[in-house]
């Protein structure tokens, strides 16, 4: 009697083609909530404009500042806002279904990590529209340079991802989790040349700043947007590191990695 | 083999005993159902089952596997209806039923179970305008689009009306049809009696009683009770051989509002908890 019903059990999907289903089911339920679309992904555009307008007296400015800012929105969506939804699926019940299916853990992820590359490529792209449109922003011409872009923008999306998941064990709830992931997002803005340039802080704080991935992923965009590399000398080491920028975000990444499978949770209750 | 095989099973929270030392059997195509007040231990002896919890000890084998170290294949086996989830709210009543379907090898019809549950009307709508009951039947199309040979019901109709009480039996009683094993927990009586089998009596952690519906706690053999009008009042007797003291009453001539009853299960119930 259980062999017939066992056997139609017996191809199940991969988990590779599981987790790109969730990726496009995560993608639906993000567009379709209108605060994800205001807050996570337009907020920086609209900093952006608020801020630029006021400090932003060349273009030279505009294209450091425009950096940090794209670099400040991808930390946005991953840290924050993948952190939010993971502590969000925890809280409504998303997690303890899809525990109870045969879908493997990493599909789950899979599919966190499409929706956090789509959201955030959405953030960048809005966010160039807006330095192109109002700072004339001049945008890289070799492909040197978007190789660049692409890399850093990979590393550090997965790095804040998996970091922010990590984060999301300690929230026990949604009102929790935005003081928990919000915090160290607006302290590490500032001490990450976003809204000032790292060499004007204090070496205490800049140090401080140095430990984290947002300082990295931002100078790894400034060395995209630079106008001449001689722009360089602005950093706090005098160059653009990008071989110290992929070890960091690279270790960050590993770290996240390690922490996410120690602290996991799938509910706010089990064990 | 049976469905469910528990021997010895305890959890502890926090030097609160939860679960006792349950033993539980449940056949293969059977609808058991586990009844007892809040906090008996049921939602944790079924989370355990469901391979969602720890336990501390015991033997629990769920369709021959370890909950605690079941795989994809042993999940894709079994269907679980959730309690309180408010997720996939953005989602329609069709996508969502789509999109859980496609983690399973072989499921059922989206279509046909969207039918089975009453959605249709409600196929285009988000699942966050849902009524409760709504809700509820959209959690049992996602506990069943993996043609589950075991499904969990953990208190299915908290909060039901009359009338959605009443589909979702005709729904769980298609679904014992079709030869599903089904647990149920459940604080109504008249649930339990309605769809299960057999039942347990969960109460401070331990199965304090556990039989068919018709016959648990004693209650096919209990006294019945013989009530009638006579000069206008209501007269009972208690006893064992209720036909007997009908014929005997019956030659003096016809009994007005005759009625014979045993404890019902509720009776039988309130003083099993006590």
């Amino acid at each position: 009697m259980t062999t017939a019903v066992a056997s139609g059990a017996a191809a199940l999907p991969s988990t590779l083609a599981l987790g790109l289903a969730r990726g496009g089911t995560e993608l639906r339920e993000f567009f379709r909530q209108k605060e994800n679309l205001i807050f996570t992904v337009s907020l920086p555009a609209v900093l952006m404009l608020l801020l630029g307008t006021v400090y932003v007296k060349e273009v030279a400015a505009a294209q450091m500042f425009a950096a940090g800012m794209i670099g400040a929105g991808i930390i946005s969506t991953s840290f924050v806002g993948l952190g939010m939804s993971v502590v969000a699926d925890r809280e409504d019940g998303t997690l303890k279904r899809l525990r109870g299916t045969p879908m493997p853990f990493t599909s789950y992820f899979i599919g966190k990590i499409v929706l956090v590359f789509v959201s955030s490529l959405f953030e960048a792209v809005l966010l160039v529209a807006v330095g192109v449109l109002r700072f004339d922003l001049e945008l890289p011409a070799s492909a040197e340079k978007w190789l660049t872009f692409a890399w850093v923008f990979t590393l550090g999306v997965v790095a804040c991802s998996l970091v922010g998941v990590a984060l999301s064990g300690i929230a026990k709830s949604t009102r929790n989790a935005a003081g928990v992931l919000n915090l160290p997002y607006i302290v590490l803005q500032f001490l990450s040349g976003v809204f000032i340039m790292q060499s004007a802080l204090p070496e205490s704080l800049r140090t401080v700043g140095s430990f984290f991935p947002l300082k990295w992923v931002c100078q790894g965009f400034r060395s995209v947007f630079a106008l001449e590399e001689g722009y360089a000398v602005m950093e706090a080491a005098g160059s653009w590191e990008l071989g110290k920028i992929a070890l960091v975000l690279g270790a960050w990444s590993i770290a996240g990695l390690v922490l996410v499978g120690r602290t996991f949770r799938w509910s706010n209750t089990s064990r | 083999m049976n469905a469910i095989r528990v021997r010895g099973l305890t959890k502890a929270y926090k030097g609160h005993q939860a679960v006792a030392g349950v033993d539980l059997d449940v056949a293969r195509g059977e609808v058991f159902a586990v009844l007892g007040p809040n906090g008996a231990g049921k939602t944790t002896s079924v989370e355990i089952l469901e391979g969602h919890r720890d336990r501390d000890g015991g033997e629990v084998s769920v369709l021959g596997v370890d909950p605690a170290r079941g795989g994809r294949e042993w999940r894709s086996k079994l269907g679980i209806v959730l309690q309180s989830a408010t997720d996939a709210a953005t989602l329609t009543v069709r996508e969502a039923v789509h999109h859980y379907a496609g983690y399973y090898g072989d499921p059922r019809d989206p279509e046909e179970v969207i039918d089975l549950v009453g959605l249709t009307e409600k196929a285009k709508s988000r699942v966050g305008t849902l009524s409760g009951g709504q809700r509820r039947r959209l959690d049992v199309a996602l506990g069943i689009i993996g043609r589950p040979e075991l499904v969990f019901l953990d208190e299915p109709t908290t909060g039901f009306d009359p009338e959605a009480r009443r589909q979702f039996w005709g729904l769980v009683t298609r679904l014992a049809a079709e030869g599903t094993t089904i647990l149920l927990t459940t604080h109504y009586l008249d649930e339990a009696e309605a769809l299960a089998d057999r039942v347990a009596v969960l109460a401070g952690g331990r199965i304090v009683a556990e039989g068919t519906p018709q016959t648990l706690g004693g209650r096919a053999h209990a006294d019945a009770t013989v009530r009638w009008m006579s000069d206008g009042g209501y007269r009972e007797v208690l006893t064992h051989e209720p036909t007997k003291v009908i014929a005997d009453l019956s030659r003096h001539g016809e009994l007005a509002e005759l009625t014979v009853t045993r404890p019902s299960l509720e009776d039988v119930y309130l003083e099993l908890i006590k």
